[in-house]
């Protein structure tokens, strides 16, 4: 093997003391099990979770569909010390990663028991608001560090908006959550009412990678490996974009603001060129959009930065973070996953100044989220 | 434009070419006007079923390629009447003489790679390869072309790429870029081994079978958005044939992506390698990174070049990535991508300029490289 695996030698060169306030706008927590939920959940719905569970469109009933390369998908170092799952013991995420990581504000993305996914609409609804109360009881509450994510079924946006106008009154949700798989694409017109409760309620939306719509992860059907699904997550959110900037979404919503989360960022530039270039030749198809889709990636998305695309020649990430925007980043961590960026490593090599690592580790995020 | 009706001029002398060096065009299209056309070479069963379930009357036109479509043709290259890229005459006069052309690869993207029934899917390809000979090639020295498979049927498929082999104007074996499952599977890998044996190169062209929505999101809206998603198609199938090992049990096969756009293969190569370093377990027989699989194994057409806005960002893609093999010229005839004869954008040049218009495609098509002598390369 004469590849690089891993630079161990900047990892031990890098001093303590560089270590720099973070926000970690992708932390994961976890359910010890799914009876943690069920003091936010009506009787009828607790018995259904053991009577009948997950009903989701994928052959696995209660596993991914493709198996990790790790249990849990998590760092090794990341089990409690109880053994219980990754993400779930809150004191000790507090101790291994907020003051590990010297973390200032950390956004949870909640995706063990999403009720976005389920096929039993009314389950998925006690879901998201169990989840919702969950977050702020479990995490929130415990450390003030923590802000949450509003989980909603985006398939029936009646009830997703009735979940956005309940929780947007407390400020420590800073986002509507939504998965990019849906059952439709998410420019398509039945999802506006979920945007216009966002904007109305001055939020933005997060979208974290994943989800389960029923549609195989590439346009020729499933993939076999790993690799190849981890991977194609990237595609899912270039037709992410893709929709909602074709389907006119800001167009009708020019407040409206996306977060891409852990999708990376390195592809944005090809793809707004793309759009920028057939869009000249298709636009008597798109008469609505009358912006170019470059200006309007530019304005109305972010992106977290874990997993950092890795150049063979660190510099050349330099050039793509010119040509996304330093504005447009915001740090992530990824824990307790397996993938997990450590803000001591990350964005080293990229040549950026110490203005820019600010921005992109902690000042972005709390202008965006408005953390303070 | 003064300079540039100059030059297409002085090229329209035979032989000469605006380019450095006279280029391989290695995606041009060619499409069957009708059904009427491809009946002289079906079999008896296949004539008759034409007749009697009036098959004449079913256009074979794929989704996303609608003929009318800006895109589809160039104005000054759109024929007044007929199917864009009918026209033997007009592509001559269009490309071949102005582009001073020494190939062009045609690729006739057609119905039948989507039909359900396998048998009618594989009687069409034949009657197109065989149509692609006799009103192409039989006529025109300077074309050659990709086998039209049933990929439906990898047995057909392979039947198909053995009745063909030996007719050398034959370069490699056409696929859609989506079909019904990913392309690195095993029950594939016949295609790929016929392809190796006969010196074919696999050419991967954008278009699907829409057995699935065009993209894991579900079905999109707009004929822009599918077009646009070709390019996320390639990145999962270059993925699909890396992982699944083609290139380790085929060392000598050669894939070309073809009209695919190429601006994404930086950003995908990286995530490609950094995510094998945390998976490669699973994958033991991938011994190197993927980008290194990539730039041995893979070729890109040009055309379409998705342009940054900026001067200096082409050349900065071009570096990123990081090989002068990979690219080779295209035209992407008769769709219209470019004006005039603005095929190739001035960020490729020099000793690169030569390397995408003819070298690189030597390299690539070893049916090509036999028939260009030592002499003629320099």
């Amino acid at each position: 093997m004469n590849v690089t695996v891993r630079d161990r030698k900047s990892q031990a060169a890098a001093p303590a003391e560089v270590r720099q306030a973070v926000v970690d706008c992708d932390i994961h927590p976890a359910t010890k099990s799914v009876q943690e939920l069920f003091p936010f959940m009506a009787k009828r719905w607790q018995e259904h979770a053991l009577t009948y569970g997950n009903h989701i469109r994928q052959g696995l009933a209660d596993a991914l569909a493709h198996p990790r390369m790790q249990p849990e998908v998590a760092r090794a170092d990341a089990w409690p010390p109880d053994g219980s799952i990754p993400g779930s013991d809150v004191a000790f995420m507090r101790e291994q990663h907020l003051d590990g990581n010297g973390v200032e504000y950390g956004v949870l993305i909640p995706l063990g028991r999403s009720g976005a996914s389920q096929r039993n609409i009314d389950y998925g609804i006690a879901l998201c608001s169990a989840v919702n109360d969950w977050q702020l009881a479990k995490y929130c509450d415990f450390d003030k560090r923590f802000r949450a994510s509003i989980t909603v079924t985006q398939e029936d946006p009646a009830a997703a908006v009735a979940e956005i106008d309940k929780r947007a009154g407390d400020k420590r949700f800073v986002q509507v959550l939504l998965p990019p798989r849906t059952v439709e694409p998410l420019g398509r017109r039945r999802y506006r009412p979920v945007f216009e409760a966002a904007v109305r309620n001055k939020l933005p939306v997060g979208l974290h990678l994943g989800g389960v719509g029923g549609h195989p992860s590439t346009g020729s059907g499933y993939p076999s490996y790993y690799i190849e699904e981890h991977t194609s997550q990237v595609q899912t959110m270039q037709a992410l974009v893709t929709s909602l900037v074709v389907e006119g979404v800001f167009e009708e919503f020019p407040s409206l603001q996306i977060v891409l989360i852990e999708g990376g960022f390195s592809w944005v530039p090809s793809l707004t060129w793309r759009l920028d270039k057939h869009w000249k030749k298709f636009k008597s198809e798109v008469p609505h959009l009358k912006r170019a889709p470059s200006e309007q990636v530019r304005r109305h998305f972010r992106f977290t930065t874990q997993p950092i695309e890795e150049p063979e020649n660190p510099r050349h990430l330099r050039d793509i973070i010119e040509w996304v925007g330093v504005d447009r980043l915001m740090f992530s961590t990824d824990y307790p996953h397996w993938d997990f960026d450590d803000p001591r490593q990350a964005l080293n090599n990229a040549g950026l100044s110490e203005a820019e690592k600010k921005k992109i580790f902690s000042g972005n995020a709390k202008a965006f989220y408005g953390l303070s | 434009m003064a300079q540039g009706a100059t030059t297409i001029e002085s090229a329209s002398v035979k032989g000469a070419t605006p380019f450095a060096v006279a280029p391989i065009d290695c995606d041009v299209h060619i499409a069957v006007p009708s059904m009427h056309a491809l009946v002289p070479y079906l079999d008896d069963y296949w004539q008759e079923a034409v007749r009697t379930r009036g098959l004449d009357r079913h256009q074979m036109n794929v989704t996303g390629n609608a003929a009318n479509a800006p895109i589809s043709a160039r104005p000054d290259w759109r024929p007044k009447s007929g199917a864009p890229g009918t026209d033997l005459e007009a592509l001559r006069s269009q490309l071949l003489d102005p582009f001073g052309t020494k190939f062009a690869i045609c690729n006739c993207v057609y119905g039948a790679q989507v039909l359900h029934n396998e048998d009618m899917a594989a009687a069409l390809c034949r009657a197109v390869n065989d149509w692609i000979a006799r009103e192409w090639l039989d006529r025109e020295p300077r074309l050659r072309a990709s086998i039209v498979v049933p990929l439906q049927n990898p047995q057909l498929a392979v039947e198909e790429i053995e009745r063909r082999a030996g007719d050398k104007r034959f370069v490699q074996v056409l696929l859609p870029v989506m079909g019904e499952m990913t392309l690195g599977r095993r029950i594939y890998w016949p295609i790929y081994e016929a392809a190796e044996r006969h010196g074919l190169a696999i050419g991967i062209h954008a278009g699907s079978s829409y057995r699935y929505a065009p993209s894991s999101v579900g079905w999109s809206s707009y004929q822009l958005e599918d077009y646009v998603l070709q390019s996320g198609a390639f990145e999962n199938q270059l993925l699909s044939l890396i992982a699944e090992g083609v290139f380790a049990k085929y060392p000598a096969l050669k894939v070309v992506f073809m009209e695919a756009g190429f601006m994404w293969l930086p950003a995908f190569l990286w995530r490609a390698n950094k995510t094998w370093r945390g998976t490669r377990a699973e994958t033991p027989w991938l011994k190197r990174p993927p980008a290194e699989i990539f730039r041995d194994h893979v070729r890109v057409t040009i055309q379409p070049i998705d342009e940054p806005p900026h001067p200096g960002q082409l050349e900065r893609v071009l570096e990123h990535i990081g090989s002068d093999r990979v690219l080779l010229f295209s035209s992407d005839y008769p769709h219209w991508h470019f004006e005039g004869m603005n095929a190739l954008p001035e960020a490729m040049s020099g000793v690169l300029a030569k390397k995408i218009l003819l070298e690189n495609a030597l390299e690539t098509y070893s049916r090509l490289g036999q028939a260009v002598s030592a002499k003629e390369r320099r």
